[in-house]
């Protein structure tokens, strides 16, 4: 694997407010690399560092071998932009803007086929203003796409799109990198993070606080994992001796099991047959990188 | 040449979409046109047509250009900040100095539009109205535009947002507008005014314009030319330099 990103002591401040404080990462060829954190944490910011698009206050990075702070025009003709609510002209057509950025770029996918494999083809002569978030920000991923980069970047992308618009888009983002792209993204989503990214950054306050697959981040902070039980008859006695239980307890009828390591479940599983407990209901409840971030920050990621 | 087919492409994309603009080709090239045939109508009967009808369609056109200058420029680049259409177009290849230069042509270009239907108009209604050099007063005006055009990129530049640019605009305009000598001379100013009138580019535009409509060499309006170029290069080096992308 090579590093597409390298970025090393990053800080960017805005008059008195530091943005971003001391941010180190990178990011490897083929991966989805996901900078997770709440609105104003700073992710947008060290994006747009990298993507040229802002001068860091002190820092070095590397973007494909190169400092993306040059505006280096070989740069920019490898990688793919997709900002934070952006927009183009109101009244330019989807196929005006399609073809201006053909326009821009030395080498180009086809602006056509790009548009219909993002499902635009039947709004090519709509004008922008009158497209839904869904549409603006598919061509805006059609935009990023057009010079066939070998490294997109998409911040914010599905930010007050409904449910199903969200997951077209991340199709789309996991087709990106099935085309073996490196795709470097921004989210607040936790579900986004989760569904898309092989690996996560969290950020808070302008600093990287975690870095690491999601099921690495979930080892690493909460390893619990809850087993809900309903039984005819059940005693929480019976389950207190299994390995790695850590608490149980019968809350309105239903036994609450709660322990640590990856073989807790089976051993739950076996107390049970073992006891032959008649079972009227089983479920079991996993952490994920929404509990990772409330346990690495005490507040909810939404907060 | 990489610079030439943007600024091609995108000039062309940017007068389209000018074109859609509810109030974009009536106001900008519709109007001035009725406008002006209006007037001469209304005074076609007259055996002496006044000055400002029979003499300074320059100074109208004048005018033209700097409304289309400070205010639809200063709005539209704005208007391009305040929406994220300059930080989208920064993450692009496409170099801020076409970004800007696209504006100055499509004004250019609906200003020649403006001006030719105008000289159509004109020609019926007065004998021996167009200039005796018109391509002399063509390149006038280019010269004119492009120097109070670079006017409206500081303006741009410092204005924050496109509710501020206009009535900043306007009261650079009007100011500027009714002290140029086009109301009345500038001599008849009092005198702390006609410091500021002379030293304002547009005083000088009007006067360059007024000269080669009615057959000056540029030669005796040397100053004014002088001044122009002062200002455009004064101007354009200060906007580069306080120029905002968002």
């Amino acid at each position: 694997m090579t590093s597409v990103i390298l970025v090393s002591n990053l800080k960017k401040s805005y008059g008195s407010l530091t943005a971003v404080d001391d941010v180190s990462f990178s990011v490897e060829e083929g991966e989805i690399f996901g900078l997770i954190g709440p609105n104003g944490a700073g992710k947008t910011t060290t994006m747009e560092c990298v993507e040229g698009v802002r001068t860091p206050d002190a820092g070095s990075i590397q973007v494909l071998g190169r400092d993306p702070g040059t505006r280096s025009i070989h740069l920019q003709n490898r990688i793919g932009v997709q900002l934070q609510e952006a927009q183009l002209q109101k009244r330019i057509k989807v196929w005006e803007a399609v073809d201006l950025w053909t326009t821009l770029f030395p080498k180009t996918v086809d602006g056509e086929k790009l548009l219909e494999e993002l499902g635009l083809a039947e709004k090519r002569n709509t004008r922008f203003m009158n497209l839904s978030g869904g549409q603006k920000q598919r061509l805006f991923i059609a935009l990023a796409l057009i010079n066939d980069p070998e490294l997109v970047f998409l911040d914010e992308l599905t930010t007050g799109l409904d449910p199903q618009a969200r997951r077209t888009i991340w199709e789309m983002v996991l087709r990106i990198k099935e085309r073996g792209k490196t795709v470097f993204l921004t989210t607040h989503l936790m579900e986004e993070s989760e569904r898309l990214c092989d690996r996560v950054a969290v950020i808070e306050h302008g600093r990287l606080i975690e870095l690491g697959t999601a099921d690495e981040l979930i080892a690493r902070h909460c390893p619990e994992r809850t087993v809900f039980l309903s039984a005819a008859d059940v005693s929480a006695e019976v389950f207190s001796g299994i390995p790695g239980v850590a608490k149980a307890e019968i809350k309105d009828g239903v036994l609450h099991l709660v322990g640590v390591g990856a073989g807790f479940v089976s051993s739950v599983i076996e107390c049970i047959a073992e006891h032959r407990i008649r079972v009227t209901d089983f479920q079991t409840e996993m952490p994920n990188l929404e509990d990772v971030f409330l346990k690495l920050t005490g507040h909810s990621i939404r907060d | 040449m990489r610079h030439v087919s943007h600024l091609t492409k995108l000039t062309w994309v940017e007068i389209k979409i000018f074109l859609r603009e509810p109030m974009g080709a009536i106001g900008t090239v519709l109007i001035p046109v009725i406008l002006f045939i209006v007037l001469a109508r209304f005074f076609r009967g007259e055996t002496r047509a006044p000055r400002f009808v029979s003499v300074d369609l320059p100074i109208f056109v004048v005018i033209f250009i700097v409304i289309g200058a400070v205010l639809s420029l200063t709005t539209i680049i704005a208007i391009y900040r305040e929406s994220g259409i300059l930080k989208r177009l920064k993450a692009t290849p496409l170099s801020p100095l076409v970004i800007l230069s696209t504006h100055v042509v499509v004004k250019l270009a609906l200003t020649s539009v403006t001006l030719a239907l105008m000289a159509v108009a004109g020609r019926r209604f007065y004998a021996g109205s167009p200039p005796p050099a018109p391509l002399s007063f063509f390149l006038g005006v280019i010269l004119v535009s492009v120097s109070l055009l670079s006017m409206g990129f500081i303006l741009a530049s410092v204005v924050r947002t496109a509710r501020f640019a206009q009535p900043i605009g306007s009261i650079l305009l009007y100011s500027l507008v009714s002290i140029s000598g086009l109301f009345f001379p500038v001599r008849d100013l009092p005198q702390g005014w006609q410091v500021v009138a002379l030293a304002s580019p547009i005083t000088h535009g009007v006067d360059l314009l007024r000269g080669l409509w009615t057959g000056d060499g540029w030669a005796s309006h040397w100053i004014a030319v002088l001044v122009l170029l002062a200002n455009l290069a004064i101007c354009s080096a200060i906007s580069k330099r306080v120029f905002r992308w968002e």
